[in-house]
């Protein structure tokens, strides 16, 4: 084995995260940051969804048909996310209710699609499982850190606690609008890969296209 | 010697090239069969810890648009205690006694052409409003009506906005406006639930004396006087037209409004 297990848990969350680095699972990265409570749950499904998916794809990995392998890996993850929806409709109610269609979207995260596919069908069960928890821890630092921002700017709050009281409910703070909107968590993505890339400029990709300098003649 | 032979079959069985055609057809039919039998007992098995939880959810609702929620309060026995359900007949205003107020669903009924009409007019963009709905009476100690809880819903700039309105006794006071579903922008439409803004509905008035419904959710108030305005969300111009739209709807003839006379002449 080429990664000893401690490696394998936290390589994605900074030296090859999936958000930062592979840049993958961006659109609900967007969409369930607006208050830290909703992203922590989302990590949560995420991580559980991405670790027993690849779990199990990869008890599997040596009978699975090559010409049916992704719908087979579909077929598994959509199966365990229907499962965390159930399970948060039942014990999670209000958290269901603002998460609602982006559980269902975890199926097409590209983050457990991309583990199940590159690692999870190549790798015994207990790494694939260790994979899938870092990597959605990967993913979930991320979540927290844009959260973080977007719930304290956004609505003057931490977890729902208020810490800059708002205008609206009578403090000072003129909260901005734009960070609960989902663009908003586009231009923090993008802060913190530059952020990632500073401080570990091996990440910084080779350029694809570079700029001739062609002599005037 | 006959589980030896079986044994064999399996072993050969996975060791056989997973790419052959029996293989992937057998892989497939038994993992559907697995992931469908997973799912539909995890289904079966949740499915009254969520029914339960809906119906916490909507007693909450009810019991905080009547100014009767406090938090910790056991919900399901403040709603018993307080609020009897009835399956109103809008276009009567009176109760409809051959369906079951356990049983009864809004929702369902407004799909069902036999109990529901397709709307012409449709101010609330609602496509089809049933005949029936359940309102909640509220009682105080001598039996009387304090307040009813009336069922609203309507479309607001992104989704439909479900919620209840509490009147008064009188009929025409209006006590408290909650919406418990809605997906409006947040920090703007959604600022539908913001408490201050809710404060506003409190006191407003329904209809003036001729009994013209004059209520509205506008900027400015209008030349009927403050007590039939309450102020539109900034920043939320079509939220609040849609919230507007919604409750003069409700409120109006092909809504409460026979149920509300009823009830200001006493007569329920």
């Amino acid at each position: 084995m080429s990664q000893t297990r401690r490696e394998m848990l936290l390589d994605p969350l900074v030296d090859n995260n999936p958000i930062t680095l592979q840049v993958l699972g961006i659109c609900s990265a967007l969409a369930v940051t607006s208050s830290l409570k909703v992203a922590l749950v989302m990590t949560l499904a995420v991580t559980l969804v991405t670790a027993f998916s690849s779990m199990f794809i990869s008890v599997l990995r040596n009978q699975i048909p090559s010409s049916i392998r992704i719908i087979v890996q579909m077929v598994i993850i959509a199966s365990l996310v229907i499962l965390v929806d159930q399970v948060l409709k039942a014990y999670a109610f209000e958290i269901s209710k603002t998460l609602s269609v982006f559980v269902g979207l975890i199926i097409t995260n590209c983050i457990v699609m991309g583990r199940a596919e590159a690692f999870a069908m190549k790798n015994p069960p207990v790494a694939s499982f260790i994979d899938g928890i870092g990597n959605g821890l990967g993913y979930g630092l991320i979540l927290m850190l844009v959260g973080f921002f977007r719930e304290l700017f956004g609505s003057g709050s931490l977890f729902g606690v208020t810490i800059l009281e708002t205008v609206n409910n009578g403090g000072w703070y003129v909260p901005n609008g734009m960070l609960l909107l989902p663009p908003s968590a586009f231009f923090i993505i993008g802060l913190l890969i530059w952020a990632f890339r500073t401080w570990k400029p091996e990440q910084v990709e080779e350029r694809e296209h570079k700029i001739q300098v062609v002599e005037a003649h | 010697m006959s589980e030896q032979t079986k044994k064999g079959a399996i072993q050969r069985f996975l060791e056989a090239s997973p790419d052959s055609t029996g293989k992937t057809l057998f892989v497939a039919v038994a993992l559907c069969l697995c992931a469908s039998m997973i799912v539909s007992a995890a289904a079966v098995a949740l499915r009254p810890t969520q029914e339960a939880n809906k119906l916490k959810d909507k007693q909450i609702n009810i019991l905080q648009v009547a100014g009767l929620y406090q938090p910790g309060v056991n919900v399901t026995e403040a709603f018993g205690a307080s609020f009897e359900p009835h399956v109103l007949e809008l276009a009567t205003g009176r109760f409809a006694e051959d369906f079951d107020v356990a049983t009864f669903d809004d929702r369902a009924a407004a799909d069902d052409p036999a109990t529901s009409i397709a709307l012409e007019d449709d101010p609330a963009s609602i496509g089809r409003q049933s005949k029936y709905m359940t309102v909640y009476l509220l009682k105080d100690d001598a039996g009387e009506i304090d307040k009813v809880i009336l069922p609203l819903h309507g479309y607001g700039l992104w989704s439909t906005l479900y919620g209840f309105i509490a009147v008064e006794e009188n009929g025409n006071d209006i006590f408290g406006l909650q919406f418990y579903s809605h997906a409006e922008t947040p920090g703007l439409g959604a600022e539908v639930d913001n408490p201050r803004w809710k404060a506003l509905w409190k006191g407003k008035q329904l209809t003036d004396e001729s009994g013209e419904l004059q209520i509205t959710v506008a900027k400015t108030a209008p030349a009927a006087g403050k007590e039939f305005h309450v102020d539109a969300l900034s920043g939320a111009t079509l939220t609040s037209a849609g919230v507007d739209n919604l409750v003069r709807f409700w409120m109006g003839e092909t809504g409460y409004a026979p149920f509300l006379a009823n009830l200001k002449a006493g007569d329920i």
